[in-house]
């Protein structure tokens, strides 16, 4: 374990991505969201997330903004357990129908002012399950929406632009509501 | 011996590949339900059409493969959980789905019905609307003076899937847990029935997200079966690499997440960086991280992109250099251990009577694993170990992955080398007529199931999709009793059941 924990310190982060085309994209986004998240929130935004009949896939990649390499928590993004400790709600899923009731009372619990984020192409409008007697179909049809991130599923790279998108929405629209806070 | 041999039952359909169907009456019926109660055949799957059900059963020392078929000319069927429970949830979906009912059985609750569709049977001959509000779920009574109760979901804490967790525990013990699916439950199945083979590979392929390449290469065998067609050798191998990455990527985010439930963030933060080289090398050689919609019947969709092959060596040496240290972390680590070895143990018997599939039962002596106990290919072809422990508990269910990760590397490596030139799709032409297929597929987490009927125009009449998952959740009740409240994270991990694939 020493070895490993050493060569962690000493070796140069991951997070300096090598000069690929998608890495260079990321390394932009990555300053431009920590800027916005410094000046307009203090470092500070909580993300729940929820999936609200996903097959899985988008978690998957939400998962991976965790990881060594996109390493969200830099931003001061993070994600919580409970929606009374969120700011943003990360929704994903057509929405089934076995799971509006759970969305709603997650929403409820959520406390102003708070954001929600349609991730995926189901949440945008149900995606390949649009029709089924299962499905509700978009998460705008259950709760309001801010925004939504295209993507089957989207990949990281792309939920961090979409997470820098909410933060130029946030303080174009509601910007002075947070800094009351 | 032949499995059909001790059932009485009419001439197999000609149209049903690569394995015998045949039509039982209520006798053969039942003589099914005996060699699954005596051990000798194992549930693979069992689902239901507006006026029959099907049970796919295999015969376990030869691993030899059949479907009876029972039709249900009175909307009803003898309950086969009643005998057999691994049958149950199943047996209450397909009584949810169709509104066939299940003669005898003891348990009638609904499953993925949770009284929210607006009608009942949407799959059935006749739909009926709602009889109004459903009623309350009543979950399996724990008595004792000291009891109490904690129910958890459907949304958990985590990035996780969502389910409800019902504990019953005696202070810090679980004496009870029963878990509440159905949650994600999207309509799969009823949106198969009259989709095109395109439409339908790309709803399989989002059946489970995790196992997306492993549903897509089942969904096109079960398609080609049908037809009678068979994929271009470049095809065989390329599904059967993409596969193999697949696995990797999973088990890495698994063996990470079971550490991380132990408070163990070093393992996580490692093999989180070995999943993220795996996806990387994915989306360059296949054009999509986690590999959806490459698979299609008939071959691929796309080849492998140019230096896709280089950086798939690329990440092979990369983990065979990371790996090792990573299972010396493992292995040496006593705190870490403390937590996972006898912890949430599966027993052999259940593993077997449940056909526990993937890690869940080869870590507990069950040495199945599609690849090698039914074999396709190209890995009648490829040299490769299935590795098999007896411990069954949630330390076994590491080691599997690990070992596991090993042979994956392996079976890369030769796929790499043999990689045939050539085509890599045939057009698959309708054949005029009905035709039904199935396939077996082992993803990550198991066996994946899938059965197919397409009609003269090569379009889905049906279609079953059956997740490994189905036989391993009930065992994750099982193996969290007498375990305490705060290990269930761990045990649930080292499950990792999809939620998805079981609640289509």
């Amino acid at each position: 374990m020493r070895k490993t924990m050493l060569e962690s310190l000493t070796r140069g982060p991951l997070t300096e991505p090598p000069p690929a085309p998608d890495q260079a994209a990321l390394a932009e986004l990555a300053g431009l969201v920590r800027a916005a998240a410094e000046t307009r929130l203090g470092r500070s935004l909580s993300i729940r997330q929820v999936d609200a009949g996903s097959c899985n896939a988008c978690e998957l990649e939400i998962h991976a903004l965790a990881n060594a390499f996109y390493d969200l928590e830099r931003f001061g993004l993070r994600f919580v357990a409970s929606p009374r400790h969120a700011d943003v709600l990360l929704v994903t899923g057509p929405v089934t129908k076995n799971m509006r009731e759970a969305l709603e009372r997650t929403y409820d619990a959520t406390p102003d002012p708070k954001w929600v984020v349609a991730v995926g192409g189901c949440a945008a409008d149900g995606g390949v399950f649009r029709g089924s007697y299962a499905c509700v179909g978009g998460v705008k049809d259950v709760i309001p929406v801010d925004l939504h991130i295209p993507g089957c599923p989207p990949s990281p790279t792309a939920l961090l632009k979409g997470l820098l998108a909410l933060l130029q929405h946030v303080s174009g629209e509601s910007g002075t509501r947070l800094m009351r806070q | 011996m032949s499995l059909l041999d001790g059932i009485p039952h009419r001439a197999p359909l000609p149209s049903h590949h690569p394995w015998l169907r045949a039509i039982v009456g209520e006798e053969g019926w039942q003589a099914a339900i005996g060699d699954l109660v005596a051990g000798q055949t194992t549930l693979l799957g069992f689902w239901g059409e507006p006026d029959a059900v099907h049970m796919a059963l295999l015969a376990g020392e030869t691993n030899e493969i059949a479907v009876v078929s029972l039709e249900c000319s009175d909307g009803s069927f003898p309950s086969v959980a009643l005998a057999h429970p691994p049958a149950l949830r199943l047996e209450r979906t397909i009584h949810d789905l169709f509104g066939l009912t299940a003669k005898g059985a003891g348990d009638t609750r609904p499953w993925l019905d949770h009284g929210a569709w607006g009608g009942r049977f949407p799959l059935g001959k006749q739909k009926r609307s709602s009889a109004g509000k459903a009623a309350p779920y009543r979950f399996l009574p724990a008595e004792g003076e000291a009891l109490h109760q904690i129910a958890v979901g459907p949304v958990h804490a985590g990035i996780i899937e969502p389910g409800h967790f019902r504990f019953s525990a005696n202070g810090e013990h679980v004496v009870r847990l029963e878990q509440r699916l159905g949650y994600v439950h999207k309509g799969i199945e009823a949106m198969l029935a009259g989709a095109s083979l395109d439409q339908a590979a790309r709803l399989a392929c989002r059946t489970s997200g995790d196992s997306t390449v492993a549903y897509a290469y089942a969904f096109a065998r079960a398609v080609e079966a049908a037809l009678q067609r068979d994929a271009p050798p470049r095809g065989h191998y390329l599904r059967a690499l993409m596969a193999e990455i697949e696995r990797l990527a999973n088990h890495f985010g698994d063996i990470g997440a079971i550490c991380n439930d132990a408070s163990f963030a070093l393992m996580h933060a490692q093999t989180g960086i070995l999943r993220e080289r795996c996806l990387r090398a994915a989306d360059a050689a296949f054009g999509h991280r986690l590999m959806m919609d490459v698979i299609v019947p008939g071959g691929v969709a796309r080849d492998v992109a140019p230096g896709g092959v280089a950086q798939m060596r690329q990440l092979v040496a990369e983990i065979r250099k990371a790996f090792p240290r990573l299972i010396e972390l493992y292995d040496n680590t006593a705190s870490l251990q403390d937590r996972t070895v006898t912890t949430g143990i599966v027993r052999a018997e259940y593993a077997r009577q449940f056909g526990a599939g993937g890690p869940v039962g080869r870590a507990s002596g069950r040495a199945f694993d599609a690849r090698r106990s039914v074999g396709y290919a190209p890995y009648d072809q490829l040299s490769f170990e299935v590795p098999v422990l007896d411990a069954g508990d949630v330390n076994a269910r590491v080691w599997i992955r690990i070992r596991e990760v090993e042979q994956s590397l392996g079976l890369i490596d030769q796929i790499l080398d043999r990689l045939p030139q050539g085509e890599i799709r045939i057009p698959v032409t309708p054949s005029g007529e009905v035709c039904e297929g199935m396939a077996l597929v082992e993803a990550f987490r198991g066996d994946v199931l899938v059965w197919v009927r397409l009609d003269g125009d090569g379009r889905v009449a049906r279609c079953h999709l059956r997740d490994a998952s189905w036989f391993q959740w009930p065992l994750l009740e099982a193996a969290i009793e007498h375990n305490i409240v705060a290990d269930f994270p761990l045990c649930n991990k080292s499950f990792n059941c999809s939620y998805a694939g079981s609640d289509l």
